[in-house]
């Protein structure tokens, strides 16, 4: 197991542009698989325009304290990436004027932003109804003065959405790293403990599954129905929903596809299950991604590909969202991760 | 033609049995879908008996097809391995149960 970032490595596929390469070559160059852009085409789905705008999506830094396996954003406890006060207040002026409803708010671990309570209370002043905090779990268990962060949650009425990759203790670990699966259960339990997750409870409380391999993830609702079983079964855990999410071959989860010679495989399966009906509510249409420094993205996945929107405006400090939303959202062949089978999003499902 | 008489690659082409001969070929993949959806019984456990049916036909694109199934199901790599074993509990106990029949022969010739 890892416990460094591919960047603190030194490794060639931290380079964004190495990865675009990858990417844009092989399997795709030689015909023997269409690209994106020719499989959306065969639907008139070319290019991909945003609808209405619903959920800022703000990258708060880099810095995690697990280094799982399949990250897509290579996030780390050695990666010093963190959204400054001042970024913070540019998307706080944002926050005020947009006609999104939703902050979801990721990283690496959000919580470990020296200012992330502050900005939830701010945000919240500013006219936030509705939160969505990606929380890996154990940062909750990780030190003392994140022990009361079901509380604070709560307070805001942050809607917590936490990955789980499995329900057993060995899938879990070898994901994302010894003793995870112990902690998460743990968090968990605090996190109902204090409403969260209870059946009724407007303190929402959702789970996220990634394959632990080079392999789709099957069914949500099966999936969803097997999690809460076992969780309640044999820690007496309860969660609403389960979103199955597809991993993107980007960053740590690209590296391990080649290293493991499954890269030509896993593209191959993704293509196979493509679904053009997917293709109409992938999250870029509906999502603006902003990272720790401010730029802006189609979505988590182009941000760490570093493909900035396509529009005048690319920075948050210039932010003017009539102009972001007419542009032509950036593709290439790794978003055939969000269109496989049911479709994939932050949300789970989408077809 | 290809030197070896299986290719991994041929799994994905499977549906092509249907350009030769069409009706028999649809009717057959209509048929495989039905089966393998909820019913009686769940898509999870169909799915493990695939697994082990697989084993016992020694099968390399089923077993290449139903490991990967199980995955994306979250079936556990002890649960595949039970499987398996029972696929060759069954195969063992087949070939030893004829053993009954070899006795009773061994039984009826001898003096």
């Amino acid at each position: 197991m890892a416990t460094k970032s591919l960047k603190a490595r030194n490794n060639d596929i931290a380079n964004t542009s190495r990865q675009m390469e990858i990417l844009s070559n092989g399997i795709f160059a030689d015909g023997e698989l269409p690209t994106f852009a020719a499989k959306i085409k065969e639907t008139n789905q070319f290019p991909l325009r945003p609808k209405k705008l619903e959920i800022l999506q703000i990258n708060l830094g880099y810095m995690c304290n697990q280094v799982c396996e399949h990250c897509h954003v290579d996030a780390g406890p050695d990666r010093k990436e963190i959204m400054t006060l001042d970024t913070m207040k540019q998307c706080l002026e944002v926050i005020q004027k947009t006609k999104a409803h939703t902050l979801d708010l990721t990283g690496g671990a959000p919580e470990m932003n020296p200012n992330f309570r502050w900005f939830v209370e701010e945000a919240s002043k500013a006219g936030i109804k509705d939160f969505i905090v990606r929380s890996n779990l154990t940062i909750i268990r990780a030190n003392k003065k994140y022990y009361d962060l079901p509380q604070f949650f709560k307070k805001h009425n942050v809607h917590v959405v936490s990955s789980m990759p499995h329900w057993t203790r060995g899938k879990t670990d070898k994901q994302r790293g010894d003793g995870v699966f112990d902690k998460s259960i743990k968090a968990l339990q605090e996190l109902n403990a204090v409403g969260y997750g209870l059946a009724g409870s407007d303190l929402k409380l959702d789970l996220v599954y990634n394959p632990s391999g080079a392999f789709l993830p099957g069914d949500q609702q099966a999936l969803e129905n097997d999690f809460k079983k076992a969780l309640k079964d044999e820690f007496d855990i309860d969660f609403h929903s389960l979103f199955a999410i597809t991993n993107l071959p980007i960053s740590r989860f690209l590296d391990y596809l080649i290293a493991s010679e499954n890269y030509e495989d896993y593209m191959i399966s993704l293509v196979d299950a493509y679904n053009p009906t997917a293709v109409k509510n992938v999250m870029c249409t509906n999502t603006l991604s902003i990272s720790w420094d401010g730029w802006l993205f189609d979505c988590d996945f182009n941000q760490m590909l570093n493909l900035k929107v396509a529009s005048k405006v690319k920075h948050i400090k210039d932010y003017n969202e009539e102009l972001l939303q007419d542009r032509n959202i950036i593709i290439n062949q790794h978003c055939y991760g969000c269109t496989a089978g049911a479709g994939s999003s932050c949300q789970g499902v989408v077809a | 033609m290809s030197k070896n008489y299986y290719d991994a690659n041929d799994l994905r082409k499977f549906g092509k049995i249907t350009e030769w001969s069409e009706d028999l070929g649809n009717k057959f993949f209509d048929y495989y879908g039905k089966v393998f959806e909820e019913g009686a019984l769940t898509a999870r456990e169909k799915s493990l008996i695939a697994l082990a049916v697989a084993h016992t036909e020694q099968c390399p694109y089923c077993i290449d097809a139903y490991t990967k199934d199980g995955l994306q199901r979250g079936i556990t790599k002890e649960q595949m391995m039970e499987a398996i074993h029972v696929g060759a509990a069954i195969k063992s106990g087949a070939t030893l149960v004829h053993g009954v029949q070899m006795m009773n022969k061994v039984n009826k010739l001898e003096m």
